[in-house]
């Protein structure tokens, strides 16, 4: 009689459903998972040393590069992290600019995972509509900073600058002629906010859309449903939070429960999952964009009507306004001092963490007095959540194990680090 | 400090008693320090005790403290923090253990009160090197396969020892000593706490 051995697969780094880096070795029975066994740690850049060699601010963009998909949410727990030990109060505008942007943010990460996992689940269209919503989005972020994806828009204190009173606009080219860009620029006429709210209205229609395409299909369910089931109490001991611990059927979300900034002004509601499931995740997960862009709504409502400072006026922690630094002595030795040695951050330690798209994500940071961190440590979500890979995946088919991590939605940026 | 921090307080040191070395409150954050012989049972109570209810682990990173605030140091040089979650009560703790050997830091694993513990600390050994005995699989997971050295340590610079690149003449991918000299834009400074004539706040 032959030996039967199990059969040991290599998924990835370079396939395409394992979102980014993941290599994942897994044990086969036949088509049937007996073991995962996940290798990371291809893109570690070592963010958490490096930024024991930067000052203060220097490693806020290295913050957008971690889950590269939801960039301003990252500098928000870092920013959150400094304000808390130099014990400085931002700016109500600045705070409402940052609940819109972290909305905008989940937004953006949500619709990027609704499109990759459709991709990798055989649902091609979804990227496509997908995209075309993240355009407007990040021309939103564009707008604001300058940059579509690494943002570094949250400054310790505030926000780099106050929102833009006009949008860019498309050009007539070679290409495309006046007529043709006329109904790309119509929504960009106005400032930013009128473009938000543009979008805000327009963004519940495609999200039915969306729903219509994949909620009910037959396929789409019979890929989804059932696969990765983690009971309440395995996602507590496995450490879930975010989307992964609502699907299990647990409400738990910091923006409620342990509310930062502007949270506790804002009406939303949490979804939750029944059987925790990946089809839940995903049901959570596009209730949580539309619960998203009734807080953009509302953050939209709010900035119109009450401007204001958008950055601390503690300048030992934030630089001085360009005029008062070119007038004021003062200010002068400010600006030299922040830019030559950067700001100082009294000493002790704080974990400040944000409901991000994925989970909690949270900077845990130790401060020693210097210009610089002590010790720096990012939670992420991300890596919380592939280390239960193994218990998802064991039992299911090869194929269940992209739905898996689909629904788990991956970024090797912030798993890494 | 608020009432439910109080409360929390007060829980702590009723459940944990003498196996609690120091109870300290600071940016409305709980940060307590046990002993490494206790450590694994004080996790144990934190998670079972009904009072406390820490259902979820939520991160645990290794600190090497040999350099901070640029003074030598007396006391041991490595500990693992976690931070623990309560979702049932709503607040959150963190745990500091240091580890009493300095040459061979260990400390008891926790990977049966959290199981989600188990990538973390297989990060602590790997870019730390504190050792959790009872981790029934503590491979390297963020380095290279056959690294050398806990890179997160003071004493590795950042710019490390190897570099790799790929040999035409071999025609494969080979490690060398690193050909980049580490360098220092901004040096660290820690001031005094009267500096600038201001406090911070």
């Amino acid at each position: 009689m032959p030996e039967l051995r199990n059969f040991t697969l290599n998924f990835g780094p370079q396939h395409p459903a394992a979102h980014g880096v993941l290599r994942m070795v897994l044990e086969l029975d036949g088509e049937v998972v007996m073991r995962a066994d996940p290798h990371i740690g291809l893109l570690h850049r070592a963010t958490e040393k490096l930024a024991e060699s930067k000052t203060w601010i220097q490693s806020v963009p290295y913050m957008d590069r971690l889950d590269y998909m939801s960039m301003m949410c990252n500098e928000h727990a870092y920013c959150m992290a400094i304000e808390r030990l130099l014990q400085i109060e931002v700016p109500i505008r600045a705070q409402y600019i940052r609940v819109m942007f972290d909305e905008i943010t989940r937004i953006l990460n949500h619709l990027l995972w609704i499109g990759c996992h459709g991709l990798d689940v055989g649902a091609m269209t979804m990227v496509l509509y997908a995209f075309r919503e993240r355009e407007d989005l990040v021309d939103a972020y564009e707008a604001v900073s300058g940059a579509r994806m690494h943002a570094a828009y949250y400054r310790p204190g505030g926000v780099y600058r106050d929102l833009p009173d006009r949008m860019s606009q498309y050009k007539e080219s070679k290409w495309k002629s006046a007529a043709q860009i006329k109904p790309f620029n119509d929504a960009r006429s106005g400032s930013l906010l009128d473009f938000l709210d543009d979008f805000s209205s327009r963004f519940p229609k495609l999200l039915d859309e969306y729903e219509t395409l994949l909620t009910d299909n037959r396929i789409w369910k019979q890929r989804l449903v059932d696969v990765g089931i983690v009971s309440p109490e395995r996602a507590l001991q496995r450490g879930f939070t975010g989307p992964m611990l609502r699907g299990s059927g647990i409400a738990w979300d910091l923006r409620k429960k342990q509310p930062y900034e502007v949270y506790d002004r804002v009406d939303f509601d949490i979804p939750i999952g029944k059987t925790g499931d990946s089809y839940d995740r995903y049901l959570v997960r596009m209730e949580e964009m539309r619960q998203a862009n009734r807080i953009l709504k509302q953050c939209i409502d709010w900035l119109r009507l009450n401007p204001g400072p958008v950055m601390s006026d503690n300048h030992k922690v934030a630089p001085p306004n360009r005029e008062a630094m070119k007038s004021n002595m003062e200010e002068l030795i400010h600006h030299f001092k922040l830019c030559t040695e950067g700001m100082h951050v009294p000493e002790g330690e704080v974990y400040a963490g944000v409901e991000h798209p994925k989970g909690e994500f949270g900077i845990y940071v130790i401060s020693d007095g210097a210009n610089k961190p002590y010790r720096l440590k990012i939670r992420a979500p991300g890596y919380v959540h592939l280390s239960a890979m193994d218990e998802m995946a064991r039992g299911h088919m090869l194929a269940d194990v992209v739905t898996i991590i689909g629904s788990q939605d991956v970024v090797f940026g912030e798993i890494d680090r | 400090m608020s009432a439910k921090l109080e409360a929390l307080c007060q829980n702590l040191n009723e459940c944990l008693g003498d196996r609690l070395q120091s109870l300290k409150v600071a940016f409305g954050e709980v940060t307590i320090e046990v002993d490494a012989a206790e450590y694994l049972s004080v996790m144990q109570t934190l998670r079972d005790a009904p009072e406390l209810a820490f259902e979820e682990l939520i991160d645990l990173c290794g600190v090497d403290y040999s350099t901070y605030a640029n003074v030598p140091r007396s006391g041991p040089r490595f500990a693992a923090v976690s931070h623990l979650l309560s979702i049932s009560k709503n607040w959150r703790v963190r745990v500091r253990c240091f580890a009493p050997d300095d040459d061979f830091p260990s400390l008891p694993s926790v990977t049966s009160v959290w199981n989600c513990v188990n990538w973390f600390e297989r990060e602590a050994f790997d870019l730390i090197g504190i050792v959790f005995p009872g981790h029934d699989d503590l491979r390297r997971i963020l380095t290279d396969y056959g690294f050398i050295g806990h890179p997160f340590r003071k004493d590795f610079p950042v710019s490390g020892y190897v570099e790799m690149r790929y040999d035409p003449e071999q025609q494969r991918v080979i490690y060398q000593p690193v050909t980049i000299e580490p360098r220092e834009v901004t040096p660290r400074i820690v001031r005094e706490a009267t500096y600038g004539d201001v406090d911070h706040a």
